[in-house]
């Protein structure tokens, strides 16, 4: 028996494909043109390579309750910080400042 | 253990030494109608800009980038393939060169077309993830990552394919290219009866992703 990882679904069971799709929101389109700009050849920081790594280290059951942007987001922020790009103290401070300033800007964002 | 991602725990992504604690930001969330990885990209970008690792128009000029891919580039290189059979010879060696012809920047991921006749169907997945030749059709639609489209049409992709209408004779081949992160895939789908009259722009009208997928059929 070859032994998968979750991400690694080709030929097993599932149910019907759902077919209902929902529009890209800007947060969306905001963590893919991130990738984009990391994985450009000016910039170079992170491969796609690493992004699928990051994503594939997500545990199966995180997975699954995952988005497919939430998966893509989580993987290039820990690639940033393993690569010293960005602290994790600095992403702290940062994410509670948009959360503050969201809120008092009566969130309507993304 | 280094690998911060491998319990079950919903929140686990959060970096194990937050100061923050393990669960950083979920009672403000309470309150607020934007989830932890929305308030997370948007610090990414916010901190990337700070640092001056990309700068603001940078950043706004790929996001306009990517609202401006569709389906309909792709269209117009499966419309001039059906009218011109050399084109079409060229978009078989090589799409991006071929599409670059019509002036549609496909990308430098290597995409291969796959040509459906009376004898072949071709359709297109990615089991691992979900590569797409998203610089020439736009991002993928929801079903085409999900993991009942992943899982199960390269083991039945005929009963794949009824579920989105399509029914296909018993005796015409099916093939599943499996899309990598380093190899994409584009459909060329038949051109319908009796389009003998129209012209490119028309026939590229008749043109859909799905078909370019290979889910569907013209």
């Amino acid at each position: 028996m070859v032994l998968r990882r979750h991400h690694d679904m080709g030929g097993l069971e599932a149910g019907a494909v759902e077919q209902g799709e929902h529009e890209y929101g800007p947060w969306e389109k905001r963590t893919d043109a991130i990738m984009r700009l990391v994985s450009d050849k000016k910039r170079k920081i992170m491969s796609v390579d690493e992004l699928r790594r990051g994503i594939e280290e997500i545990g199966p059951n995180v997975y699954d309750e995952m988005s497919y942007y939430e998966r893509w987001i989580t993987s290039i922020t820990n690639n940033l910080l393993e690569k010293g790009v960005i602290s994790v103290d600095e992403l702290g401070r940062k994410m509670a400042q948009i959360e503050q300033r969201w809120r008092q800007q009566g969130a309507t964002k993304p | 253990m280094s690998d911060p991602h491998t319990d079950d725990h919903p929140h686990s992504h959060a970096p194990s030494d937050n100061p923050h604690g393990p669960h950083p930001y979920q009672a403000d969330l309470e309150d607020s109608p934007h989830t932890h990885y929305q308030v997370m990209a948007e610090a990414v970008g916010e901190l990337l800009i700070e640092k001056g690792v990309v700068t603001a128009d940078e950043l706004r000029a790929m996001i306009e980038l990517i609202d401006s891919k569709s389906p309909a580039e792709g269209c117009r290189v499966i419309a001039r393939a059906w009218v011109d059979p050399e084109f079409k010879a060229r978009v078989l060696t090589n799409v991006n060169d071929a599409a670059e012809e019509l002036g549609i920047d496909p990308g430098t991921i290597p995409i291969r077309a796959v040509e459906n006749t009376d004898d072949v169907h071709n359709v297109i997945v990615c089991t691992l993830c979900s590569c797409y030749p998203r610089l020439l059709i736009g991002l993928p639609p929801d079903w085409y990552k999900s993991r009942a489209y992943r899982s199960r049409v390269v083991r039945e992709p005929r009963t794949v394919l009824k579920e989105f209408g399509t029914t296909l004779a018993d005796n015409l081949e099916i093939r599943v290219h499996d899309s990598t992160a380093d190899l994409r895939y584009l459909v060329i789908p038949k051109r319908p009866a009796h389009t003998e009259s129209m012209g490119e722009s028309e026939l590229a009208a008749l043109v859909t992703r799905d078909s370019m997928i290979g889910v569907t059929t013209l």
